[in-house]
């Protein structure tokens, strides 16, 4: 199991023993598609946050994207009832 | 104790010495017979495990992963297509450095469909990352299995213990069974560094980012590198307790040998038989067994052959489109050797088909001959193979 240089500090098996590194990961810079909120179409009614895969989205009226994360999946789009998201091109922003 | 037992109760019985904590398979043959006994272990008490039954070999294998995650000591077994089904997960294992011992019974894969044995499933998945270690009798069975768990535990590898299907798998002799506290004095209860607790969360199986790929394939192939140290460790430490001592390689009536016979598994018993009866007729032949087929003993074997005018490389396997898959090995072992023999590979036994005593004597004769005239004419032949098929109806 021994290993030389750099290589010493990585745990064998690729493991990571420190939790959350995964906020480490800006996955927002993945995005092609921004999920924009109309504030006069949302009811507040939380389907967007509770569908959200990156938890992303924050509960409220009108909810409150994190965009360093959201990928721009937008399910919270296809899922709004009242379609006040809609998906902008990143380069329209 | 003797007991005259098979080689697949050998297997069953060595992990339940091993006192394994989960046990994950599916059932296929020439193997079924150990996992059924282990399940026979479990159900009436004699064995406190977990046994897992699961839809097929990729989850006995996945479940595996995850019960050794957990930290447990982990075992399955399996042949053939169950084998090549579970080689994703394989990848897997090894990459995750979680040290899972599995038993492989040899046999041949489809098509054409053949429950019998050769060795093409185990060396097809050779490049996996799992120690392979081949058995030659069904007290070696048994040996090797204690061994692979310590073997496993302490380079954080997995380790399979193939053994010929049918020729061991089905066929009782008499094996000395090690007692239960020998055995747990050779294996102490096991600790997994990394072990999956809510107490302490770690990530298992993250993305390797091109930045850290590398790297850690570099560190999993110098640790299969540097496990060849601990095979001989663990096979002295063995032999210490047992009397019974292992190492990468065994030679057998090589030392002035001029030509060398080389294979895995069962056929050596055939190949000793041969070597002692062309030496009683005042020939240098001897035989070289490989034990360890991952890591590849490369420096033991060169060491060993190296005096050698030609060596016979048997094995029930190919490598389609080359050659076979031990042969290769060697040829590479003896790259840039300042001294090297002849080397000559003969495949045989291939989906079953007995290699007789004749057929190992046509292979001497071959390599005696290149030995001889310094001339190799065919590299790899085939041993028993019919160019007309006599009494066949299609």
């Amino acid at each position: 199991m021994s290993s030389s240089g750099a290589r010493k500090k990585l745990p064998p098996g690729a493991v990571i023993l420190k939790p959350g590194s995964t906020e480490q990961t800006e996955t927002g810079s993945w995005r092609s598609l921004k999920p924009v909120i109309d504030e006069k179409k949302c009811t507040g009614c939380g389907i967007c946050w509770l569908y959200c895969p990156d938890m992303a989205i924050s509960e409220g009226k009108p909810p409150k994207i994190d965009y360093k994360y959201c990928k721009g999946c937008g399910i919270c789009a296809n899922e709004c009832p009242v379609k006040a998201i809609i998906m902008v091109p990143e380069e329209e922003k | 104790m003797k007991k005259f037992i098979t080689g697949n109760e050998a297997a069953a019985i060595s992990a339940k010495l091993a006192r394994v904590k989960v046990i994950s398979a599916y059932p296929i043959t020439p193997q079924t017979a150990i996992v059924e006994k282990l399940s026979e272990f479990v159900a009436n008490g004699e064995l406190d495990a977990e046994y897992m039954k699961v839809e097929s070999e990729h989850s006995a294998l996945s479940a595996c992963v995850g019960a050794a995650a957990t930290g447990v000591r982990t075992f399955t077994a399996t042949s053939s297509q169950g084998l090549i089904l579970m080689s994703e997960i394989m990848f897997v294992a090894s990459g995750l450095r979680l040290p899972i011992v599995m038993t492989n019974a040899n046999r041949s894969l489809s098509a054409p469909l053949s429950i019998w044995c050769d060795q093409q499933d185990s060396v097809t998945v050779r490049d996996s990352g799992w120690i392979q270690l081949y058995c030659e009798n069904n007290q070696e069975i048994i040996d090797s299995t204690i061994q692979a768990f310590r073997i496993a535990e302490e380079t954080l590898l997995p380790v399979m213990v193939c053994f010929d299907g049918y020729i061991l798998s089905h066929t009782a002799e008499p094996v000395d069974v090690p007692k239960q506290d020998e055995v747990d004095k050779f294996l102490p209860p096991y600790k997994y560094p990394y072990s999956l607790d809510p107490e302490h969360p770690v990530t298992i199986g993250a993305v390797g980012v091109p930045e850290y790929y590398e790297e850690f394939r570099y560190m999993l192939q110098e640790s299969v590198l540097e496990s060849r140290d601990k095979i001989l460790e663990v096979g002295r430490l063995f032999g210490k307790q047992f009397g019974r001592e292992y190492g990468l390689i065994e030679c057998y009536r090589n030392d002035d040998a001029e030509v060398v016979f080389v294979t895995m598994g069962s056929l050596s018993g055939s190949i000793r038989d041969i070597v002692d009866e062309y030496r009683d007729q005042g020939e240098r032949v001897g035989f070289v067994k490989v034990r360890a087929f991952r890591p590849f003993p490369a420096k033991e074997l060169v060491e060993a052959l190296a005096h050698a005018k030609a060596v016979a490389v048997l094995e029930k396997d190919i490598s389609l489109g080359a050659t076979g898959a031990l042969f290769l090995d060697l040829s590479g072992a003896f790259t840039n050797a300042k001294r090297a023999p002849l080397l000559l590979n003969f495949i045989c036994g291939l989906g079953g088909r007995d290699v007789t005593e004749t057929q190992i004597r046509e292979a001497a004769k071959t390599a005696m001959n290149a030995a001889k005239t310094g001339e190799v004419k065919e590299v790899v032949q085939w041993l028993g193979l019919r160019e007309t098929l006599v009494g066949l109806k299609p």
